[in-house]
């Protein structure tokens, strides 16, 4: 085992706690919005859906779908930045930051209205397919012509990768004439641009990973003691990583292809559960999840009523609070996380 | 033993590395035919004497028109803002003596765009456009300088400058989208556009004002061209040979911040060009001073005009953006610098 953390407070309870306020938020984010309505309304709104009363209608279709987009995207984005942070030993990977975002949303743009795909499990292939290249990509520079990982390397080599590709997305759209707002959602992301059926399509997906994710726990935290130790310890390492690398791809890519491009909740949800769970992945992954979807459903409630009437971009909202966050991470340090 | 050339007169006395003044001409012929194609190239393609005809014209007739008016400004425009882009990144990457250090890296482009956006979006009704490069260069002396003080703690770290650089360029990003989202569409599509950036529609004025902004910048280059490679050595040495080292990297900082405020006002957010061109140069040329910065100004310009070539005359009838060929070409040179390099 790597460190194991003292922690003051049972690790169930955090759970508790994290799911408790995720509901609360949740009723909230169907409550509050440019225009609020009633804490009771809403309850009854969700009960007994009334569908000739407009508030009722609000509550169970477009606030609904983007409270749900918010708590998947928040979800699979931590779990995916936790997982990379684990894999790559490096505190600062998240898929935002390695190209993983910026590989799938380039894929998405460019081959969307070649391949007429239109359907979100379809839009999420091509996610897939941008979000693999990009990852190889970075990851076989990172590790090239050293044995181990080199920390700074792999952050540069995803800084260069992450520029090459968004300045494609960027040909792309100007190309293609689109709008602004379209343009934003793809740079800035955004949680309004998908309806439930979406979510309800991409679930089983997400389900399946996170299963997935959640079995190979133990073995992620042999995997974070270190290569050597996982090998003299049995561990079947390059098996692990590859599981590992696929579990972190779609769970990035299908964020994207809900949200488009949303930055830094991936690094720092990680960081924040990691200060209140032990560090076993047992814990942390729930944990990671949690708090992922608080943070960014939050972040979404802000960037919502923020500037009333006007709305803010989801990622700029993401982007004020986790880079603070993310300079303090590098001015403590590059230690192992 | 390398051949040199000694300049000198009453008031000024130099030698001269004849291997770099070679290079230098050589780059000079290169930025010559890049100028003569993007004349001649476009929409409507000039054959050598039409181009000479009307370079010559006194009247503004058609050809005239387009290789005196839509042409040539832009052509000088990516010159002078490639070469102060370069020239940027190479007073950054000696004052922090570091390779990655970029005008980008740093946090002096994102703040420059933040502040130049404001100033496209809220202030220009009020005021002249010409102060334009002022707000800009505030606001790359505010996020160079933040990075800076971030960084900074027991020494000046490569990992730490590249990952408060990123955090800071984050924040300016998302202020910068913030703007945009903010103000009326048709503007805002044109600040995205320059985001990028670019060197559309470049006029006269503007090549004469960026002219006029950068004249004082060249100036203070020739007087700080000599310490230049003190400071490449480690601080102590400078001292030791009499250099006052903190003073001088402030100088070297500001007018930093000073060439490529100017630059960015006028072309954008362009990514890369400070950051390769002084690597580029350094595999041309040896000699530190002021051979160095002539070449890296050189490859600069030359980095942002065959960009801006690329995106008129490559995809016709549309022009894109020179900053988007600028990244396609300067972000897989930075990977193949990193596979070459023993970064731990």
């Amino acid at each position: 085992m790597a460190r194991i953390k003292a922690t003051p407070i049972r690790p169930g309870l955090v759970v508790f706690l994290g799911l408790l306020s995720l509901i609360l938020m949740s009723v909230l984010s169907l409550a509050i919005d440019k225009t609020s309505i009633p804490l009771g309304k809403v309850l009854h709104a969700i009960a007994q859906p009334d569908m000739s009363d407009i508030d009722h209608i609000l509550v169970n279709t477009t606030r609904l779908a983007r409270t749900a987009v918010a708590i998947v995207v928040g979800a699979s984005l931590a779990v995916a930045g936790g997982l990379m942070q684990a894999l790559t030993r490096n505190p600062v990977a998240s898929p935002g930051l390695f190209g993983i975002n910026a590989g799938a949303v380039f894929f998405i743009v460019l081959l969307t209205p070649a391949s007429g795909a239109d359907s979100i499990t379809q839009v999420m292939q091509l996610a897939f397919i941008g979000a693999t290249l990009a990852g190889a990509l970075v990851l076989s520079i990172g590790m090239m012509r050293s044995h181990n990982v080199s920390q700074l390397r792999l952050v540069l080599a995803g800084i260069a990768v992450t520029a090459l590709l968004s300045s494609f997305t960027q040909t792309v759209l100007i190309v293609d004439q689109d709008g602004l707002d379209n343009i934003l959602f793809w740079i800035a992301g955004s949680a309004a641009g998908r309806g439930l059926d979406a979510v309800q399509a991409v679930s089983p997906y997400l389900a399946a990973v996170f299963a997935g994710s959640l079995l190979l726990a133990r073995h992620i935290n042999i995997l974070v003691a270190g290569e050597l130790v996982a090998r003299a310890l049995g561990q079947n390492t390059l098996v692990i990583r590859i599981l590992l690398g696929m579990i972190v791809i779609v769970l990035a890519g299908t964020a994207v292809a809900l949200a488009g491009n949303i930055a830094f909740i991936g690094l720092i949800a990680p960081h924040l559960t990691r200060g209140l769970l032990p560090n076993d992945f047992r814990w942390l992954i729930p944990g990671y999840a949690i708090f992922g979807a608080l943070l960014l459903l939050t972040s979404d409630m802000l960037a919502r009523t923020l500037l009333n009437p006007q709305e803010m971009p989801l990622g700029v909202v993401t982007a004020c609070l986790g880079a603070p966050f993310f300079i303090h991470l590098a001015r403590r340090g590059m230690r192992n996380g | 033993m390398d051949k040199w050339v000694v300049l000198r007169s009453e008031w000024y006395s130099r030698q001269f590395h004849l291997k770099s003044l070679v290079i230098i001409s050589v780059l000079l012929f290169i930025t010559m035919l890049i100028a003569w194609s993007s004349l001649a190239l476009g929409k409507y393609a000039l054959s050598a004497p039409a181009l000479l005809q009307a370079l010559g014209s006194r009247e503004i007739a058609e050809n005239a028109f387009i290789v005196q008016i839509l042409r040539m400004p832009r052509l000088l425009m990516a010159f002078m803002v490639g070469g102060a882009l370069a020239v940027a990144g190479l007073l950054f990457q000696t004052m922090v003596r570091n390779p990655l250090a970029s005008p980008d890296v740093m946090g002096v482009t994102g703040g420059a765009s933040a502040a130049a956006v404001w100033f496209m979006t809220a202030a220009v009704s009020s005021l002249s456009a010409f102060w334009l490069p002022l707000a800009a260069m505030a606001g790359g002396l505010a996020g160079g300088g933040l990075v800076y003080l971030l960084a900074r703690k027991d020494g000046l770290s490569p990992t730490r400058l590249i990952l408060v650089g990123i955090g800071i360029a984050a924040v300016m990003t998302a202020f910068t989208t913030l703007l945009l989202v903010f103000s009326p569409l048709s503007s805002a599509m044109n600040a995205y556009v320059w985001l990028i950036g670019s060197v559309y529609g470049a006029r006269w004025h503007e090549v004469a004002n960026l002219a006029l902004w950068l004249c004082p910048a060249a100036l203070a280059l020739i007087w700080v061209a000599r310490s230049l490679q003190v400071n490449e050595l480690d601080a102590s040495l400078g001292v030791g040979l009499g250099v006052a080292v903190e003073r001088m990297r402030l100088i070297l900082l500001v007018l930093g911040v000073y060439v490529a405020g100017a630059a960015i006002a006028y072309a954008g957010a362009l990514s890369f060009v400070g950051l390769i061109s002084p690597h580029l140069a350094r595999r041309l040329t040896r000699r530190p001073g002021p051979e160095l910065i002539i070449v890296t100004a050189l490859v600069g310009s030359i980095l942002v005009m065959s960009a801006d070539l690329i995106g008129r005359v490559m995809f016709q009838p549309l022009d894109l953006p020179a900053g988007i060929f600028v990244s396609a070409i300067g972000a897989p040179y930075f990977l193949y610098l990193l596979l070459r390099s023993r970064v731990s």
